[in-house]
């Protein structure tokens, strides 16, 4: 019998699918060929876990927050710690699988999209550890925004080029890695940062990143001795969510949740709540759920989050809503940033504006459910980055310490 | 028969081969773009490519984004898009094909844009981000509608997928001259003449060459194996950098190149 994990494109019910120029199907078969292949060899999965276990630091653990539980009506909440992975988030699942994909096609150079950086900073870790040649495509205003990992990244020797085109932000950066993968595809791979894009994409980056769903199963059951009642995590193309729900798809009694970035609310023109608002059609090479206008040009959208930032969504995710598989729910920029104020001064714990979101969503869903309730929530990646944007939010750098001492304390209350 | 295919056999004819020749609508204006492609057929284009701005173009290159850019940021509809095909068919009689990304097509709804460009007096369509694999629904509609609808072929498609591009497209196909986005370049790459014989091969009667095509020199370069040569950028630059009468002598210029 075949279950809803089994389904591996290049369709997802009516979502999926090529819509690229000719000029790349060539790299999309050898890609595709190279990852079947990878799924059926040892040797490839052998010297992936090695890498997992001892450049990653997997399996990355799972943390019961109590006292944020608390908040969350009482709610068991689990946290699955990808903000604990080599390089701050779940982006480095994907792009090590990626890079041996890489060097199996025989590719010398690598280039990458990135929003919030975190994909180019993994990817750029990549390049460095496999000695691969690397260019990062990122939006200006994202360059601005997370101007420590451009930084990491050049550091680590990859090349950073701000995108100005577009609405400089992460869909445009997309566009320019595709226009070098169609200059350059002789010698380079692209390594897609998301469960968006042409086929093979979806599927593959969602296996390289089943990981955490999978290693938060049997944590979970062993911790608890029973599945969670709901999986929760953040959606932008909504590649940590796909890892996180693909080991529960079968699960009939597990609910699944993605959080979408709202920004200033879902029913402003301000919002990346691409399932929430948007509707089906084409962008970036898969038919999916996307913002777009009457004329299908499309919206740019609004986050505090440069890494959900995005008009468009994975997919699988667009199959999942379509069936009722998973819920998606819009979180504002407003929820998320409380969110992460008070994952932070309750359990020490500072998450991605990213990860806040489905925290955030969480505190909602906890008194939904109930205290009888287990939450496992995807914390996707660590805040270092975003403590620039923090400090702006909360004010952090110029209020008194008295002030900001008061400032804060309305969080638990 | 196709008019577009009609066009192109009778330069093949007459000369060395067909002048295909870019641009986009609503650049600078719309009263302008209309004006600059009427110029073009006055000046030796014989087959109209006009494209249909979008915000996420990813076969073009700079010049084009910056243009339909501007385009978009003036208040580009999609029915300013019918509105120009109507307007430069009534003046010129040339065939016009739009070249567009998908999903606006997908969004207006396949039938009725298919109705609405062949009631405004459209050839058919250049899908740059659409393959055969793709177009089930556009396959039927463009039967129903008798539209032309032109395909991409790749110097790296291989044999199957280039049999398939020649089959299903109608009026042309369009040959991918380089790997690349579009622009202007020195030479037209050696990648193109060995596409069009590997085109020819698998029944093409009407190949024609786009990307990198920039100088009178190069379409007689490309006509001496290829039915057609596609000029985009260069014609978008001079429309940008001198106005109608820019263009109409780069389109002189270029048309050249098709008296052998």
């Amino acid at each position: 019998m075949t279950g809803l994990r089994d389904v591996t494109g290049p369709y997802f019910g009516e979502f999926g699918g090529r819509f690229v120029p000719e000029s790349l199907i060539e790299a999309l078969d050898q890609l595709t060929e190279a990852y079947e292949w990878s799924k059926t060899d040892p040797g490839f999965a052998a010297e992936l876990a090695g890498l997992h276990r001892s450049y990653t630091g997997r399996p990355s653990p799972v943390t019961e927050v109590k006292r944020f539980a608390e908040h969350a009506g009482g709610a068991r909440v689990l946290l699955k710690r990808e903000d604990l992975n080599h390089t701050g988030s779940h982006k480095i699942n994907n792009v090590l699988g990626q890079a041996l994909l890489t060097k199996r096609v025989g590719k010398t150079r690598i280039i990458a999209e990135t929003g919030a950086g975190q994909h180019g900073v993994a990817t750029a870790t990549a390049a460095a550890l496999f000695g691969l040649d690397c260019v990062i495509y990122m939006g200006e205003v994202d360059t601005r925004r997370q101007a420590l990992n451009v930084a990491r990244m050049r550091l680590l020797g990859a090349e950073v080029i701000a995108v100005r085109s577009g609405s400089r932000t992460l869909k445009d950066a997309i566009n320019e890695a595709f226009r070098d993968w169609v200059t350059n595809v002789e010698t380079t791979n692209y390594i897609f940062g998301t469960v968006a894009g042409p086929h093979p994409f979806p599927a593959l980056v969602r296996d390289f990143q089943k990981i955490i769903g999978e290693e938060a199963r049997e944590q979970v059951l062993e911790l608890t001795g029973a599945l969670p009642d709901a999986v929760a995590a953040c959606v932008g193309g909504g590649s940590n969510a796909m890892g996180i729900f693909d080991a529960f798809l079968d699960d009939a009694g597990v609910r699944l949740l993605g959080f979408e970035a709202g920004g200033d609310g879902a029913d402003t023109p301000r919002t990346a709540a691409t399932i929430t608002v948007g509707s089906p059609g084409v962008l970036h090479g898969a038919r999916s759920y996307l913002l777009q206008d009457e004329d299908g040009q499309t919206i740019e959208s609004h986050s505090i989050s440069a890494g959900l930032d995005y008009p468009g969504v994975g997919p699988e995710h667009s199959w999942l809503h379509a069936i009722g598989r998973a819920e998606y729910r819009p979180v504002t920029d407003t929820a998320a940033m409380e969110a992460l104020r008070l994952l932070s001064r309750t359990e020490g714990i500072i998450p991605a504006i990213e990860s806040a979101h489905a925290l955030a969503g969480v505190l909602d869903l906890g008194r939904e459910l109930g205290p009888d309730a287990t939450i496992l929530v995807s914390l996707s990646g660590r805040g270092d980055k975003d403590m620039e944007t923090a400090a702006a939010w909360f004010d952090l750098y110029d209020a008194e310490p008295e002030a900001t001492e008061g400032d804060l304390g309305g969080v638990e209350s | 028969m196709s008019r577009v295919a009609a066009a192109i056999g009778r330069r093949n004819r007459e000369a060395a081969g067909a002048l295909v020749g870019y641009l986009p609508v609503g650049f600078p204006d719309l009263p302008t773009s209309i004006e600059a492609a009427v110029a073009l057929v006055e000046n030796g284009v014989d087959v109209l490519e006009l494209g249909l701005p979008y915000s996420d173009p990813v076969m073009d290159g700079v010049v084009i984004q910056d243009a339909t850019q501007r385009a978009l940021a003036n208040g580009f509809r999609l029915q300013h898009g019918f509105e120009a095909v109507h307007a430069i068919v009534e003046r010129t009689g040339a065939p016009v094909l739009v070249m567009t990304y998908w999903n606006p097509v997908l969004r207006y709804g396949v039938d009725r844009f298919a109705d609405d460009l062949a009631a405004a007096g459209g050839a058919g369509l250049i899908t740059p981000d659409l393959i055969p694999d793709e177009a089930a629904g556009w396959l039927a509609t463009s039967d129903r509608t008798g539209l032309d609808r032109v395909f991409l072929a790749a110097p790296t498609s291989t044999g199957t997928r280039l049999r398939r591009a020649v089959e299903l497209s109608r009026g042309f196909t369009y040959a991918v001259s380089t790997m690349g986005i579009t622009g202007e370049r020195a030479d037209v790459a050696r990648s193109a003449r060995d596409l069009v014989e590997r085109m020819r091969a698998v029944g093409s009667d009407s190949a024609c060459v786009g990307i990198g095509i920039s100088t009178g020199e190069h379409v007689r370069e490309v006509l001496e194996y290829a039915d057609g040569a596609i000029v985009g950028t260069a014609l978008v630059r001079a429309l940008a950098d001198g106005g109608v009468a820019g263009v109409a002598r780069t389109a002189a210029a270029l048309a050249a190149g098709t008296l052998g």
